[in-house]
Order: C-alpha cells, then sequence, then structure tokens
C-alpha cells in the first residue's frame, strides 16, 4: 500500500491508485482522482456519476453494470468516456471510491 | 553472468524444441549488452527479473503475480491487462509487468518492415517480450510500466497507425482462418468481413458496454482453423448451397496412385494404396457418395458438407459454387455453467461487403436482446440456456427450422403462448364447476 498525502488529507491506495476503503472516501478524495484520471474540472455531471455509484455500491454491495449506470443517469456511455477518459471503471469507480473493478479485464 | 540462478528454468534449455527460457536468456543478454544504445524506458534487467520470478514459482509451485490490475489508455475501457509482481523487492524489474493487447492484421500476415517497426517500440518501452499471438489474435507486448502505456499507445496511433486489442466486458479482438488468402476450401473472405466488422464496431471493442465479452470469429470452411465454433460467441463458419465440384480425371488419379490422399497428409506411415471405397465413401457421414463404372457420384441433397472427402481429395472435389456462412452462437469456456460449443442460428447467409444483413439482421439483434437480458459476467450462450434459443429466434426474428437442432425435446414440458391457445389462459372456476362437481 502506497500512501497520497493531498490537500491536507492522507489516502492509501493500491498500485492502480484505488481507494484502500470506501469509507475514506471524502472530496479531498475526488480532487486528488481528478489529477490523475485526466480530467479538468469536476462538475455536476461528474458528481452525478460519483453519487449514482456510491449509493448503487451502499445499496447492493457491487457497482453496477454500465448499462445501468447509464440508465439512471441518463448519461449515454460515450458521454461517460467525455467524462471520464479512464471510462466508467478505472475513472469513475475509481473517484467514488469503490473497489477496484476484477475478473477478466 | 545472469542476475538470478535458474537452475530449475535452466533445464527447459535442453531438447529439439525452441527453448522458451533460451530465447528470454538471449534477450536478458541483449539488453545488458545493448549494443544499439537504445534509451531503455522501463529497467534493463526486466527479462533478468522475470526468469528470478519464473525461477520461485517453479520452486514454490506457485504464481507470484498479485490479484487483478487496472490500467489502461485515457479514452479505452480496455487494450491492457495490469500485473504487479507480490515480491517486488526481490524482483524490481518485473514490479510493474502489463501486458498490452495490439490488434493484429487478418490473417495474421506481416512485412518484416511492420514487426521491425513494432519491436523497435517495445524494444524501448517494454521488455522486448512478447505473445505471437493470444490465443483469440491479439499481438501480445509482455511486459512494460504504467508510464509507459500513454507512450505506446501514442506511437502505435501517431507512427505506426496501429491500434489496441479488446479487453473487458466487451467486443474482444476478432479473428480468422487465412480464408481465399491461402486456401481452395475457402467459402467466404474471411479477412475482409473480420477487417470490416473490426473497424464498424470499434466502439464496442475499446469501450465495454456488454455483461460480459463477446467474441467474433470467422472459418473460411467447417474444417474451422480458426476454431470459431468452440472459440467464439458469434461464429461464421464457411459453406456452400449447391454440388460438390467433381474433376473425375483427377478421382481417377487419386485411385491410380498419381496424387496423395489428403495432399500427403499421411505419407509419414504406410498406409497402403489408396482405397476411395474405404477412405472415402464408407467414411461419409451420411452415405450419400458412391463409385461405380469409374465414376464418383454424390447426392447432393443428403450431403452435410462435413468436408471429408474434399479433405482427401482437394484436386478432384471442389466446395460449391453458392458459397456462403453458417452463423452459430453461444461457445464459451466451462465457467460458469459448463462449456458450450457454438450452436446453429442461421443455416446459411450470404457473406458480401458491405455485410448489411449479417450487421443489421444478427449481430445488432443479438446485442440488442443480451445487453438488455445478459445479467452481470452472463456470456450469450448462457442467456441462451437461460432464456431459451426460442427467445433468441424471437428477437432475431428467424423462424424456427429443424437444422437447429439436433434432436427434438424428449421432455413434454412445453410452453404455449396464450394467443396459441383457443381461449387464452384466462379461465372462471365457476364455468368449470358448473361441469365438474367438487
Amino acid at each position: 500500500m502506497e500512501t497520497i498525502e493531498y490537500m491536507g488529507k492522507t489516502f492509501s491506495v493500491d498500485e492502480d491508485g484505488f481507494i484502500d476503503d470506501f469509507n475514506n472516501w471524502c472530496p479531498e478524495w475526488e480532487q486528488w482522482v481528478k489529477t490523475v484520471e485526466g480530467i479538468e474540472e469536476i462538475n455536476d455531471e461528474h458528481r452525478k456519476l460519483v453519487t449514482v455509484l456510491r449509493d448503487y455500491y451502499e445499496k447492493n454491495g457491487i457497482a453496477p453494470m454500465v448499462r445501468i449506470l447509464s440508465k439512471v443517469t441518463g448519461f449515454k456511455l460515450k458521454h461517460i468516456y467525455e467524462l471520464y477518459p479512464s471510462g466508467p471503471g478505472k475513472g469513475a469507480c475509481k473517484m467514488a471510491g469503490l473497489p477496484k473493478p476484477t475478473g477478466c479485464v | 553472468m545472469a542476475k538470478h540462478e535458474t537452475p530449475l528454468i535452466d533445464q527447459l534449455e535442453s531438447g529439439p524444441w525452441p527453448s522458451f527460457v533460451s530465447d528470454l536468456k538471449q534477450e536478458a543478454e541483449s539488453r545488458a549488452k545493448n549494443e544499439k544504445n537504445i534509451e531503455y524506458q522501463i529497467p534493463q534487467d526486466c527479462c533478468d527479473d522475470l526468469l528470478g520470478v519464473l525461477e520461485l514459482s517453479y520452486k514454490h509451485g506457485r504464481t507470484h503475480w498479485k490479484h487483478g490490475g487496472i490500467v489502461g489508455v485515457f479514452g479505452y475501457g480496455g487494450g491492457v491487462i495490469g500485473r504487479y509482481c507480490d515480491q517486488p523487492e526481490m524482483f524490481p524489474g518485473v514490479a510493474h509487468f502489463h501486458t498490452m493487447r495490439v490488434s493484429q492484421p487478418a490473417g495474421k500476415y506481416y512485412t518484416t518492415k511492420y514487426i521491425e517497426d513494432i519491436c523497435d517500440l517495445w524494444e524501448r518501452r517494454g521488455s522486448g517480450l512478447t505473445n505471437m499471438h493470444g490465443a483469440t489474435g491479439d499481438i501480445i507486448f509482455l511486459g512494460t510500466t504504467t508510464p509507459q502505456l500513454e507512450e505506446v499507445f501514442w506511437e502505435l496511433g501517431h507512427n505506426l497507425n496501429q491500434d489496441l486489442g479488446g479487453s473487458g466486458s466487451n467486443l474482444r479482438t476478432p479473428s480468422d482462418c487465412l480464408g481465399e488468402s491461402r486456401c481452395e476450401f475457402a467459402c467466404f473472405d474471411t479477412q475482409a468481413i473480420c477487417h470490416d466488422l473490426t473497424n464498424e464496431y470499434q466502439d464496442e471493442l475499446h469501450r465495454p458496454a456488454f455483461p460480459y465479452k463477446f467474441k467474433f470469429k470467422f472459418d473460411g470452411c467447417p474444417n474451422c482453423c480458426v476454431a470459431a465454433i468452440a472459440r467464439s460467441d458469434l461464429a461464421f463458419i464457411g459453406t456452400w448451397r449447391d454440388d460438390i465440384r467433381i474433376d473425375q480425371e483427377a478421382v481417377k488419379a487419386y485411385i491410380g496412385g498419381e496424387i496423395p490422399p489428403n495432399a500427403g497428409a499421411h505419407a509419414g506411415r504406410d498406409w497402403g494404396p489408396f482405397d476411395i471405397q474405404k477412405e472415402v465413401i464408407d467414411l461419409c457421414p451420411t452415405k450419400c457418395m458412391r463409385y461405380e463404372d469409374g465414376k464418383l457420384e454424390i447426392n447432393t441433397p443428403e450431403c452435410t458438407r462435413c468436408m471429408h472427402c474434399i479433405n482427401v481429395m482437394p484436386r478432384a472435389l471442389r466446395v460449391g459454387n453458392d458459397k456462403g456462412a453458417s452463423l452459430m452462437v453461444g461457445a464459451k469456456a466451462p465457467i460458469l455453467d459448463g462449456a458450450q460449443m457454438a450452436t446453429l442460428l442461421v443455416p446459411f447467409i450470404k457473406v458480401e461487403p458491405p455485410y448489411t444483413e449479417i450487421k443489421e439482421t444478427v449481430i445488432e439483434p443479438i446485442w440488442d436482446w443480451w445487453m438488455e437480458e445478459g445479467k452481470n459476467r452472463e456470456r450469450l450462450g448462457e442467456l441462451i440456456k437461460r432464456e431459451g434459443m426460442q427467445k433468441l429466434l424471437e428477437v432475431t426474428g428467424f423462424k424456427a427450422d429443424p437444422r437447429m437442432i439436433q434432436e427434438p425435446r424428449s421432455n413434454p414440458y412445453v410452453f404455449w403462448k396464450a394467443d396459441e391457445v383457443p381461449g387464452g389462459f384466462e379461465r372462471d372456476i365457476n364455468e368449470f364447476r358448473k361441469f365438474h362437481q367438487r
């Protein structure tokens, strides 16, 4: 585990920069992820995705499928990539403080 | 002098087969010498450390790579398989050892110039090690660090006009047999459609939007040289509808021993003189052939186009002129609910550019259904099992056909739709009681 100090906060992350614990997420974490995921400015649409992801994870214990994320937010996949260039998994889930996606990726 | 002692894997340098250990050592040595003065962008000794970690795994009988890894390039959701060593202090050269999938040309034909160009790039920004090719077809760049991913991607795209392949829950890199490029059995241009569909569905390939992975493969004939029937969710297998073309003179030449059967494939052993009755007629699965009075005849309506007679006598028998493909769906490896080979969906379809019919009546309806109904990490083959082949026919609009089944069901648990049953399903128990007392 590496540690990152940013805006007065300390975060533990894995090699891929995912946060160690969903509960350690905070607004400063979002700002940090912004700097490494190719995002210029966090706007309401970025926040909407983060909120949906965090709500879904709290309720279901997993990240939503891409299709569900699109349906709930109303954002097409193309738009999600405009907001998060690394995509919903590496980009948005990382910012939302969700665990790292697994499986045959 | 090697960086690590590797007594176990050193044993794999003996024997006649090309040794991957010797090749790894050669690359390790070449990087140590660096005769071309390359500015290595990842540890110069990464090949030594790879040998070291592999030796340790041989000793322990366990892998030494950490679980998973999520890395990539901006704009794409796949293409790179992240990997980190679980002994980074011992083997710093492979602390990061990510794999990049690079999309390969259909049929895997190359020029030396192209190969040299990608080698130059990978020598500088990666380990210099590759897998030619991954089982799905990609060129595999084996081992680099996270900061190099965008650099490699930039050079691939800008200097080599080359894209990444697919990974994740998306359309994976399509691949094909070499088709009409050098095979007289090919019933459609496998390379052309492989290339066309790869380009058509770039978005689906680079940005995971599916419930799980999805693969296309293209085989020019039922010999299945790229194993489409076993290794792809949608398999294209070439076939024909008219007669097998018979050259009677060439048949006689086979019988006379002038042409070796199976193009000489069994020449390593004496199987006796060619016997057309024993080796062709009697082995035909539908027994639709006969050889009488010096003439070979095939009863086409009974022929299932298994390829056997054509394979045995390629200079005498040729596939028909009315060519196309059968499309088969649902093949997958065992996880989760058992291995499946593909099942026939479209008995015959013409395969001609721009492939509109295939795209609009097969691929896209299947995707629409599976994207909507597929559960998380459920392959198409499993969705077909769960919701039924009938459902697949409904969403694609193909009519049920005896060719789609090997045998009819043996159980009587038959579902009917309400509108197929006179009176429908809404019934009043009181009406029933008027005729049947409790």
